[in-house]
């Protein structure tokens, strides 16, 4: 017979610092969408190119009717409705991101940007304070950095095999994070999340005059804004599959982890 | 619950909370307060930037080949003043830059004067506040040395460059470009009042007959049309008070990033 356990999952820093990173991650892209709005079009390299984005959102006129279209890589995309062309009925505007997914909600550059720093300065000091305390107190290393074992082609396959039948670690497996969920934590918290940072910085003038290295490092200011682009998408997709395995792998328990720090694990009547 | 109503539930439960979500930042965006607490950060970052970078740090400069082919002319670029447009008919022969506001010695330089003042090139990116860059060359008098020549007095504490275009396009001057920066950028070996671009006269689209260059700032700082400097020590009368008239609109007094 099983029973239910509830162990201690995360500490107060962070599940402190993953609520307030919802809350600045958020800002951050919706804010970002309206920045992008000002410009839509990305380049690559040092300065912009306008006769060759890599990427652009737009409007065009198609019979008498506009439409929206993305460019990406010389292929063009209809995206009428959520790209280059969407609004209410009868309101509907040349807007590449659409309203509902921008702070403010109508075009405004200025607000825009106010908030976007804002939350970028919430965002880097609260990352500090999670960084710094993971490390020193051994969190990164205990509980994100992945053993040998689990690096084992053998298991890397198993987990991503069980992940697919979405087959979740139960008992005492489950008291620890499994291979692939390490390393998309640590890719997002060490790898991502700071190109964010560095890259967001590499956009400003004024940091490049004190940091030329940053230029050098990715190519240009505009690689740099193409970059920054490419890495809030990633994150996107990370934020997607991290909600569906919230859901799949037990909402309400995980909901209570993050909130209390206590998880529910599945034991043996016996050791309980 | 069945597994249905439940998901009912829960789809209509993400659904309004994110059109309150929306709502919220909407009515942030529009609240006085609100705004006040978002605008904390300017300061911060500004502090910031000057804490880690060296105030005489020099933006990058570029190779004569990464020049723009089509260095994009952005806000004004054919001004409709009477004045501006009569200077423009005669090659601005007759044009003369004022600096004055607290100096000792107030200075009218005719656009001649102006280019045998001591003078700095530069090929530098230009970056819009919407996020494009371009690359030009620019030759200008150097700021510092002009502010020398007129004396900036002791309470002077930025130096506004008032402009002859009117963006906003009102009737009155409230719709008049100006611009300000303090003395740390003023007297920045970069900062130029620049009379040519890509060795070329400065074109009217981009400010002619002088624009400011304040390199490791944005574009909207690089005023054209400068047809007068006034050293102030405050600027809260000037416009609407903000230190310029993106500034006047929204857009942060400091453009470094």
């Amino acid at each position: 017979m099983t029973k239910k356990l509830l162990v201690r999952r995360h500490s107060g820093v962070t599940r402190v610092t993953h609520w307030i990173n919802v809350l600045a991650l958020c800002l951050l892209l919706m804010s970002g969408l309206q920045i992008f709005n000002a410009h839509p079009a990305l380049y690559w390299g040092v300065k912009s190119n306008f006769d060759r984005p890599w990427l652009s959102i737009g409007a065009t006129e198609q019979a008498g009717r506009p439409e929206g279209v993305t460019k990406i890589a010389g292929h063009s995309f209809v995206t009428t409705g959520v790209l280059g062309w969407s609004g209410k009925a009868g309101a509907q505007s040349s807007v590449a991101f659409p309203g509902w997914a921008t702070a403010p909600s109508w075009r405004d550059l200025a607000t825009g940007r106010r908030w976007h720093f804002f939350f970028a300065w919430m965002f880097v000091i609260n990352g500090f304070v999670y960084l710094a305390t993971s490390l020193v107190g051994g969190h990164i290393r205990r509980d994100l950095w992945p053993t040998r074992a689990q690096l084992a082609p053998r298991n890397l396959w198993h987990e991503i095999i069980t992940h697919a039948q979405l087959k979740f670690p139960k008992g005492e497996e489950a008291r620890r994070y499994n291979v692939l969920q390490k390393l998309s934590y640590l890719v997002v918290a060490l790898v991502l999340l700071p190109l964010m940072v560095a890259t967001g910085l590499t956009m400003s003038p004024g940091v490049d005059a004190g940091a030329p290295w940053l230029l050098a490092l990715f190519g240009g200011r505009q690689s740099a804004r193409s970059i920054h682009f490419l890495a809030a998408n990633l994150i996107v997709l990370f934020v997607i599959v991290h909600l569906v395995m919230v859901v799949l792998s037990g909402l309400w328990n995980n909901l209570r982890s993050m909130v209390t720090g206590r998880y529910a694990i599945d034991v043996e009547g016996e050791r309980a | 619950m069945s597994v249905a109503n439940r998901r009912g539930w829960l789809k209509g439960a993400v659904a309004s909370a994110a059109g309150l979500w929306l709502a919220a930042c909407d009515r942030i965006s529009q609240s006085k307060r609100g705004m006040s607490v978002l605008d904390s950060a300017e300061d911060l970052t500004r502090r910031a930037q000057r804490l880690v970078v060296d105030r005489k740090a020099l933006a990058s400069e570029f190779s004569p080949a990464e020049v723009s082919a089509n260095f994009r002319a952005n806000g004004s670029t054919n001004p409709d003043d009477p004045d501006y447009v009569a200077h423009a008919a005669g090659g601005f022969a007759d044009w003369e830059l004022v600096i004055d506001g607290l100096v000792e010695r107030p200075l009218a330089l005719s656009l001649a004067e102006l280019r045998a003042q001591p003078s700095r090139t530069q090929i530098t990116r230009h970056d819009c506040v919407e996020g494009w860059s371009d690359i030009a060359k620019w030759t200008g008098a150097r700021l510092g040395p002009l502010l020398d020549k007129a004396g900036v007095k002791r309470e002077a504490r930025y130096i506004v460059f008032h402009c002859a275009d009117n963006l906003g396009g009102a009737s009155d001057a409230s719709g008049r470009y100006y611009e300000s920066i303090d003395l740390v950028d003023a007297y920045h070996p970069q900062t130029l009042l620049a009379y040519a671009m890509n060795d070329q006269p400065l074109p009217v689209a981009h400010g002619a007959p002088v624009r400011l260059r304040v390199e490791r700032q944005l574009g909207y700082k690089q005023a054209k049309y400068v047809m007068r400097l006034e050293a102030v020590a405050d600027f809260a009368h000037i416009g609407g008070g903000k230190g310029g008239f993106w500034e006047d609109r929204g857009y942060e007094w400091y453009a470094g990033i």
